[in-house]
C-alpha cells in the first residue's frame, strides 16, 4: 500500500519549478577573423535593407523608378528589371523554394551558417549588442552595474542606451515601410506628418518589434520561438562543417602550469585550461564544450575568443574551430580524414537549385508582356438569333504589361461562317474586332461568336481565341467551347 | 510531497518524475516571460470587454468606448461610396446614352453600375445574363418587342409594359381570339397552321392554309403585319423568326391564340434613380443584342 502511495507521488509530483526567469546574458567584446566576418556581414545586411529602397531603376514613363518595390495599392512588385503581376506569384514559391533549398545547402557544408551571421536577429542583436558595449561597457562593467543600486550614471547609460536603441527600431521600421510606396516622397511626407496612417501604424509595429527582440529577447527568440534550430538539427550530419570544440584535444582539462607537469612525465593532457572565455563572448549563453546544441548559433565568436587565449598560453590555436564529428572521431582513432566539400548531399542540393532557378530563368526570359483569358457565360450557354444562328458569349479579360498603349485584333479559330464581335469595339480592320488596352493594365471585354445553324453540329466544340498585337506581333491565345444545342 | 529529486545522468537536468516506456521527460522549465506574455494577452483581452460592445443586456447591449457597431461602418462605407461615384454619377446622367457607350470610362461605370442593378431587379423575370425564359424575354438575341435601340430599351425600363398607372407604358394586346368569341376555333386552328408554314415549321397533314392565310390577314395582319414580320410600334413579335417566347409547339400557339398572352413589365421609372436606369439600358444593350 505505501509502495504504491509512493509511486504514484513519485509520478504525480514535479520536482523543481516549472517556470524559469531567463538567464541573462553579458556576452564579452572579442576579436579576431570570425568577428571580423560577422562586422561585415552586419554592414552589408544592414546596408541592403536601410538604403535598398532609395535605389532608382529607370522603367521608362508611366512606371515608379524604385529598383524594389512592393505596390500593393497597384497590386505590382518591382525588383529591379522584373516586374511581377498578382498572378505571377509562383516566382515567389519559386524563390522561396530555392531559399529553402540554400539553407539546406548551407546546412550540409557549414553548418547553422544563416543563424550566426545573416538571421536578421542574429545581425540586429549583434548591432543592439554593440551599442551596449559602447555605452554601458563589456561583460564586468555590464555585470557591475547591473547589481549596483540606481544612481545618476546608472540612469544616464540606461537612458543612452534604451534611446540609441529605440532610434535603431525606429529607423528599422522606417526602411521597412519604404519599400511600399515611393520612398523619396514617402520620407518627405513623414517628416511633414502627410503619410497615410498605415505608414506609421506599420513604423510604430516594427519599432516595437525591433526594440524587443533584439534588445530584450535576444536569444530567446532562437530558443523558444524560432523553429529552425528543430529543423536545422535534423538536417546537419557527420559530414557537416559545424562550430566544433575538439574535445579529443582539449580534454582532460587542467591549468597550464599543472599541463606543464602532465606533459613532462609523457601523460596526456589537454589543451583546454577552463578559463570560461567561450562561454562568456557567447551571444546565447551555451557552452560549446557540450557539443553541438540548440542554443549554439554557430557565430564562431568562441573561435576568436579560444584563438585568443590559445596564443596567449603559446599552444596551437583552433581548439574550437569549424570541423567535422568525422574528423574529431578519426583523430581519436588515430585515422586520416579529409574534409569533402563535394558529396552526393551537397550535389543533390546544388543540382535541385540549378533546375529550379534554372526554370525560373526560364520562365522569366520567355515571359509573354501580353495574357489572355476567357471565360465563357455561364448563364446562358447559348442563345439561337432569329435567324437560326446559335450565339455563344464570353468575357475576355486582355492584359498588358508594357508601360504603354498597345492595340489587340481579336481573331478566332472556328468553323467557316463564325463571326467574332466585340461588344463596344470601335475599330474593326479586315473584319477583325480591334481593342485598345492602357499601358500596364487589364482590359475586360465582352466577345460574342456567332455561328450559322448549319455549323454548330455538336453540343460542344474547342474554338481558339487569339489577340494579336499589331504592332509587336505577339500573339496570345485561349481555348474554350462553343456550346449549341446539340441535333 | 517527498524529497525525490531525480537527476539526469547525461543532462544533469532534474527530472518531472514521469516515465513512459522507459523514457524520462527532463523538467526543462518555461521561460517566465513565456507565462507572462500569456498574462498580458488576458489583460488586453479585457480592454476588448471595455471598448468594444460586449455584455448582453436585457434591452441591448453595452456600446464600449468605441461606440463601434458594424452597421455604423456600412451606413458610413456607403456614404463614402456615394460621395466617391458623385463625379461618376454627374457624370452618367448628363451624357446622353450614346456617348456613354462611346466612352470607354464612363462605359465601364454603367455596365458594371448595370450588372449589379440588373441582379438586383431584372434577373428575377429575365434571367441571369438576361436569357429569359417562357413569357419573359430574351434579352440577349437579335429579337425584340419593342425594339432594341437604346433609345428603345430606356423608354421599356422607364415606363414598363402594360403597366397599370403610367400612361405611357408599353401597351398592346394580344387578346383570347376564340375567348372573346372573336374567332371559332376551326379559324384559329386554321391561322395557327397559316403561321407555322410563314415560321417554317412543321404544318399539319391537309391543313388548309388558304382559309388560315385569310384568318390571319383578317384578324392577325393589323399588328404583326402582312408578311407576318411583326411590328415594333406595337409590340407585336415577329411570327416568322425562330424566336418564340411562349413557345413555337402547337399546344402553346393553340394557347397563345386561343386565350391570348398578356406579359408585364413594371415601370422602372419610379423605382430606380435615372442613373441607374441608363447603366441598366448600356447593360442590358451589351449583353449581344443591342441595335
Amino acid at each position: 500500500m505505501n509502495d504504491a502511495n509512493n509511486a504514484l507521488d513519485q509520478e504525480t509530483h514535479i520536482e523543481g519549478p516549472l517556470y524559469a526567469a531567463a538567464k541573462r546574458i553579458y556576452p564579452q567584446r572579442v576579436h579576431g577573423l570570425f568577428r571580423n566576418i560577422k562586422w561585415y556581414t552586419l554592414l552589408a545586411c544592414l546596408g541592403v535593407y536601410y538604403f535598398l529602397p532609395f535605389l532608382r531603376w529607370n522603367r521608362g514613363p508611366n512606371l515608379p523608378d524604385q529598383a524594389v518595390l512592393l505596390d500593393l495599392a497597384n497590386r505590382r512588385f518591382y525588383f529591379f528589371f522584373i516586374e511581377i503581376w498578382p498572378q505571377e506569384v509562383y516566382y515567389f514559391t519559386g524563390l522561396l523554394i530555392i531559399a529553402a533549398l540554400v539553407l539546406f545547402l548551407m546546412n550540409s557544408v557549414g553548418g547553422r551558417i544563416w543563424c550566426g551571421y545573416l538571421c536578421p536577429q542574429t545581425v540586429w542583436t549583434d548591432l543592439f549588442m554593440a551599442v551596449e558595449r559602447h555605452i554601458e561597457g563589456d561583460r564586468r562593467d555590464r555585470i557591475k552595474l547591473d547589481a549596483e543600486p540606481w544612481h545618476t550614471q546608472k540612469i544616464i547609460k540606461k537612458v543612452a542606451k534604451h534611446t540609441v536603441w529605440l532610434g535603431i527600431a525606429w529607423w528599422t521600421g522606417g526602411a521597412w515601410v519604404l519599400y511600399f510606396a515611393d520612398a523619396p516622397t514617402l520620407v518627405r511626407d513623414l517628416i511633414f506628418f502627410d503619410a497615410p496612417m498605415t505608414a506609421y501604424l506599420w513604423i510604430g509595429i516594427l519599432t516595437f518589434t525591433t526594440y524587443a527582440l533584439a534588445g530584450h529577447m535576444r536569444e530567446q527568440v532562437c530558443l523558444y520561438m524560432c523553429p529552425w534550430p528543430r529543423i536545422q538539427a535534423a538536417l546537419t550530419d557527420e559530414k557537416a562543417l559545424n562550430v566544433t570544440y575538439r574535445y579529443d584535444r582539449g580534454e582532460p582539462r587542467m591549468s597550464v602550469k599543472e599541463a606543464v607537469k602532465v606533459r613532462a612525465t609523457g601523460a596526456p593532457a589537454g589543451d583546454c585550461v577552463d578559463c570560461m572565455q567561450c562561454v562568456n563572448v557567447c551571444p546565447t549563453g551555451v557552452d560549446i564544450r557540450h557539443g553541438s546544441q540548440l542554443g549554439c548559433i554557430q557565430c564562431g565568436l568562441c573561435i576568436d575568443a579560444c584563438d585568443t587565449v590559445m596564443t596567449k598560453i603559446g599552444r596551437p590555436t583552433r581548439l574550437i574551430a569549424y570541423d567535422t564529428d568525422d574528423a574529431v572521431n578519426a583523430r581519436i582513432k588515430g585515422l586520416p580524414y579529409e574534409y569533402k566539400l563535394i558529396r552526393a548531399r551537397t550535389l543533390m542540393y546544388v543540382a535541385i537549385i540549378a533546375i529550379v532557378g534554372g526554370a525560373m530563368i526560364y520562365q522569366l526570359a520567355t515571359r509573354m508582356t501580353a495574357g489572355i483569358s476567357v471565360l465563357h457565360d455561364r448563364q446562358p450557354l447559348f442563345v439561337t438569333l432569329s435567324d437560326g444562328s446559335i450565339r455563344n458569349a464570353y468575357t475576355v479579360r486582355l492584359l498588358n504589361k508594357r508601360p504603354d498603349n498597345r492595340q489587340f485584333a481579336l481573331t478566332i479559330d472556328a468553323p467557316p461562317g463564325a463571326v467574332a464581335q466585340v461588344v463596344g469595339a470601335v475599330e474593326t480592320a479586315d473584319w477583325r474586332p480591334i481593342v485598345e488596352v492602357g499601358p500596364d493594365r487589364t482590359l475586360e471585354i465582352r466577345l460574342l461568336i456567332t455561328m450559322p445553324k448549319d455549323a454548330v453540329k455538336e453540343k460542344s466544340q474547342l474554338i481558339t481565341i487569339k489577340a494579336s498585337d499589331l504592332f509587336a506581333g505577339e500573339v496570345v491565345s485561349a481555348v474554350d467551347h462553343f456550346i449549341g444545342p446539340g441535333s | 510531497m517527498s524529497a525525490h529529486l531525480e537527476k539526469d545522468a547525461v543532462t544533469g537536468t532534474a527530472t518531472t518524475g514521469h516515465e513512459w516506456d522507459g523514457i524520462k521527460e527532463l523538467n526543462t522549465p518555461l521561460p517566465k516571460w513565456w507565462l507572462q506574455v500569456f498574462y498580458a494577452t488576458i489583460i488586453w483581452s479585457f480592454g476588448y470587454f471595455i471598448v468594444y460592445p460586449s455584455w448582453p443586456l436585457i434591452n441591448g447591449h453595452l456600446p464600449g468606448l468605441f461606440g463601434y457597431s458594424s452597421r455604423a461602418e456600412v451606413v458610413k462605407d456607403l456614404a463614402d461610396l456615394k460621395v466617391r461615384r458623385g463625379a461618376q454619377a454627374t457624370a452618367l446622367e448628363k451624357a446622353s446614352l450614346e456617348d456613354i457607350l462611346k466612352s470607354p470610362d464612363m462605359s465601364r461605370i454603367a455596365l458594371a453600375q448595370g450588372k449589379a442593378a440588373f441582379g438586383d431587379n431584372c434577373a428575377p423575370c429575365h434571367g441571369l445574363g438576361g436569357v429569359g425564359g417562357k413569357g419573359y424575354p430574351n434579352l440577349i438575341d437579335d429579337d425584340w418587342l419593342w425594339g432594341g435601340k437604346l433609345d428603345d430599351i430606356h423608354t421599356t425600363l422607364v415606363n414598363g409594359a402594360r403597366w397599370t398607372g403610367n400612361d405611357e407604358t408599353r401597351l398592346s394586346d394580344m387578346v383570347g381570339f376564340v375567348k372573346q368569341g372573336l374567332l371559332k376555333s376551326d379559324e384559329a386552328d386554321a391561322s395557327i397552321e397559316y403561321v407555322r408554314s410563314l415560321a417554317k415549321l412543321d404544318v399539319a397533314q391537309g391543313a388548309d392554309l388558304a382559309k388560315g392565310k385569310k384568318v390571319f390577314a383578317d384578324n392577325c395582319a393589323s399588328c404583326h403585319g402582312d408578311d407576318g414580320k411583326g411590328k415594333q410600334e406595337v409590340g407585336a413579335p415577329n411570327l416568322t423568326d425562330a424566336i418564340w417566347l411562349f413557345g413555337s409547339d402547337r399546344k402553346s400557339m393553340t394557347e397563345t391564340v386561343y386565350n391570348g398572352r398578356m406579359g408585364v413589365m413594371p415601370a422602372w421609372g419610379n423605382r430606380l434613380d435615372p442613373v441607374t436606369i441608363k447603366s441598366l439600358t448600356v447593360y442590358v444593350h451589351s449583353l449581344g443584342g443591342g441595335k
